[in-house]
């Protein structure tokens, strides 16, 4: 079952960043971005759905896509804790995202390959919508990095919230061993060569990984999880199985 | 937040072959903002496969108390329309 569990890892780390995003529609500061977070949110919510609906087959106990997102607990959840962090202010939400898609960007190309079809499918859709996260989070993060005295300031202070949450994207999880999917600790160079690149024309510094925090592939979650998903969870719970 | 993210007229080119057209305005920063938002915001039901921004403030437009001088003269030159001509079946739709 390392595929399952793997695939599940991939599922939650999409699902939960796609929620959190979700959170800002009706609330963005301009409606420009009200549109732009929304659309980013309903690309990692349709490829949460794909593998969502691949776990359960891979399972083979019955549970679809709606049983895994919406009738799992906070300790079953296997998301890194990076896409669970609240939204804070429009810095650390564009800086959360930038940090996230500068991960799955090289992530889903080396996917593209993969020996299960499924993966392979969601990679070769996937790759085009990180590469436009990246795009889109980064001109962020470079505008408010280079900014105004406030907005330089609020995106330092997103970088000091958030960079500690960015080394725990490099661990295997339930992948260790399994053929079907890449390697996320080699994704590290590519990574932190877009940060950097970034991070260069933002005049924003690099902090050292001094304090890395982990713990979301064992289902160990900060306390805004459980808050998160009661809120996702509530309406399937009280109304299984509704649709609109 | 006007002087920051001025206005910016977008315009569509639906598919190859046609004519950027203009779909609408939006606020933006600087152009390469401009032309996200302008993706996020006009593309969503593949609209488009290419984008145009320009500032609204680069626009030159008529004015619209010229507009009888400006328009009126070519109402009754009918004889500009090609409706004079028989167009032989074989050309079929033009």
């Amino acid at each position: 079952m390392a595929l399952f569990d793997a695939v599940l890892e991939l599922a939650d780390d999409h699902l939960v960043l796609g929620h959190r995003l979700s959170e800002w529609c009706g609330h963005a500061p301009m409606l420009e971005e009200d549109l732009a977070m929304p659309n980013m949110a309903l690309d990692l919510i349709g490829s949460a759905r794909v593998l969502y609906d691949h776990a359960g087959k891979l399972e083979g106990s019955g549970r679809d896509e709606d049983a895994l997102a919406y009738l799992r607990g906070e300790r079953d959840y296997r998301n890194c804790l990076l896409v669970e962090r609240e939204n804070g202010d429009f810095a650390v939400t564009m800086l959360r995202q930038f940090y996230f898609a500068a991960f799955m960007e090289p992530y889903w190309q080396s996917a593209l390959g993969s020996s299960d079809p499924v993966i392979a499918g969601v990679a070769g859709k996937a790759v085009k919508e990180m590469a436009y996260h990246i795009r889109h989070a980064g001109e962020w993060v470079v505008r408010l990095g280079d900014g105004t005295e406030q907005s330089a300031e609020r995106m330092r202070d997103a970088v000091l919230d958030l960079h500690p949450y960015t080394a725990e994207l490099f661990e295997e999880g339930a992948a260790e061993g399994v053929d079907a999917l890449p390697s996320r600790a080699a994704v590290r160079p590519v990574w932190d060569a877009t940060v950097s690149a970034v991070f260069a024309q933002a005049g924003l510094e690099v902090p050292k990984d001094a304090f890395p925090q982990t713990g979301g592939r064992s289902g160990i979650h900060g306390e805004a999880l459980g808050h998160m998903l009661a809120e996702m969870q509530v309406l399937h719970r009280e109304h299984p199985g509704a649709v609109w | 937040m006007a002087n920051e993210t001025p206005l910016w007229e977008v315009f569509i080119r639906p598919r190859n072959g046609l004519s950027h057209k203009h779909v609408g305005s939006l606020h933006a920063a600087d152009e390469v903002l401009a032309l996200n938002a302008a993706r996020d915001v006009y593309t969503r039901r593949s609209e488009g496969t290419s984008i145009w921004v320009v500032r609204s403030s680069q626009i030159v437009a008529s004015d619209p108390d010229q507009s009888e001088e400006n328009f009126e003269p070519t109402g009754d030159k009918i004889y500009r329309h090609p409706t004079f001509y028989d167009i032989p079946e074989e050309v079929g739709h033009m």
